[in-house]
């Protein structure tokens, strides 16, 4: 396994939500401010490489028929912890982001993670897959934030950036990020539920059409020299 | 009391419908949805299963995490009650109701993994539900998800005959219309209970 096949699977060619089509709810639900897209996408980041090292730590001495149980209690610890360290250090995203911080349990993501690729992987593979694929996931998180806040009322980096007294970032979510048209134009069915869903499935659609033209490319490519050679014979 | 019942039961159904205004358990909503059969299969399953999970958690959050101390764990202790329900769930229907198991099949353990599921037992802790109003909260937010996936199912069989882009194939076209349904969903958050 080497780690530039593994970034370029986890973030385009076998990216978790765009490629995988797995922990969707998430990402439809809290991407309506990047600050939440980025601390959701961050933890789970976090949380996807703690349990693929551990798991892959423990691949061989788990039996094979409870390994789901075992899959499912370290993943809650992890998520335990993190959610704790939110409440304490990072109050204002914890009140954001609500019951999907203790919801990562459940997301296909990090159990699938675990089925599919720690299982049969060393811990140092397993700790890149974690971080390239907690990065994947980050990056449609982010981009659907951008879109959606960018076309829904027309900011860039609510929560995560202030500019009342020059460039910062916050950490408590205040900041009203830059506000590029006035909001009054923006099209606010896109921060409605409406909007995840339209969102994520334009992204996917437009996932599909890139990897297909790029899957054609690769077939053109490898038949182009074939023909030479027929015409040569 | 009655009110307020009503209340949680029109939130959970209409207004605050779970799949359509809180996202919760879209992956079953979107994998499981290509018939009406299998979609109404697997809605009654999550009704059952989200109805009794609300009850255990609700008696295992009061009277176990509260008086040790340790709320904290409440979804690590959740997930462990949802996956142990789902597990005995399972080999009663298989032992009594050996026909209605047959027609869930595969859709029984995977209600581990449906976040509506933790999502509601997790809600009901947030909203300081008593016991009634958990499994009330618990029962109509199956339903909600119920009525959610059967209506969704229906306009899916109906896609398969429609013109769209050949990139919107599958899912994309699928989260396209379950957005616009979700649209439909929103002329109800006007309703209010006086």
């Amino acid at each position: 396994m080497n780690i530039k096949k593994q970034f370029k699977e986890g973030l385009i060619t076998n990216n978790p939500v765009l490629v995988q089509l797995i922990g969707m709810c998430a990402t439809m639900a809290i991407t309506t401010t990047l600050f939440n897209g980025v601390g959701m996408g961050l933890s789970v980041l976090v949380i996807l490489t703690c349990c693929n090292v551990v798991v892959s730590a423990i691949r061989k001495i788990i039996p094979d028929e409870i390994r789901l149980a075992i899959f499912v209690v370290v993943i809650a610890g992890f998520v335990t912890i993190v959610d704790l360290l939110l409440q304490a250090f990072i109050p204002a995203l914890s009140a954001a982001l609500g019951v999907f911080i203790p919801l990562i349990v459940v997301n296909c993501i990090i159990i699938g993670r675990a089925e599919a690729f720690c299982q049969k992987n060393t811990v140092g593979a397993s700790f890149f897959d974690g971080i390239f694929q907690g990065l994947g996931y980050t990056c449609v998180l982010i981009v659907m934030c951008v879109v959606r806040e960018f076309l829904g009322s027309g900011r860039f980096g609510g929560g995560l950036i202030d500019v009342t007294n020059g460039f910062r970032f916050t950490l408590d979510g205040t900041g009203g990020g830059i506000q590029i048209f006035p909001a009054d134009y923006g099209a606010s069915i896109l921060n409605l539920p409406f909007g995840g869903f339209i969102t994520l499935g334009c992204l996917i659609a437009l996932m599909q059409f890139a990897l297909k033209r790029s899957k054609k490319k690769k077939e053109e490519a490898e038949k182009a020299p074939q023909d030479e050679e027929k015409e040569v014979a | 009391m009655l009110t307020q019942i009503i209340a949680i039961s029109l939130g959970a159904i209409l207004t605050n419908n779970f799949i359509f205004s809180q996202f919760l358990g879209c992956c079953p909503f979107l994998g499981c949805s290509s018939k009406v059969d299998t979609a109404t299969g697997m809605g009654l399953a999550v009704v059952f299963v989200m109805g009794l999970a609300s009850a255990i958690c609700w008696v295992i959050y009061t009277y176990v995490l509260v008086p040790l101390g340790l709320t904290f764990l409440n979804t690590l202790a959740f997930i462990l009650v949802i996956a142990a329900l789902v597990q005995f769930v399972e080999m009663f229907l298989k032992k009594s109701v050996p026909s209605l198991y047959s027609a869930l099949g595969i859709y029984l353990p995977l209600i581990t993994t449906n976040c509506a599921v933790l999502g509601v037992v997790l809600l009901n802790v947030q909203n300081h539900y008593n016991f009634l109003e958990s499994v009330v909260y618990g029962v109509t937010g199956g339903l909600g998800f119920m009525l959610a996936i059967v209506l969704f199912a229906s306009v899916r069989e109906r896609i398969a005959f429609a013109d769209y882009p050949e990139s919107f194939e599958g899912f994309p076209i699928c989260l396209v219309s379950a957005g616009l349904l979700a649209l439909a969903f929103m002329g109800f958050s006007g309703m209010k209970i006086v």
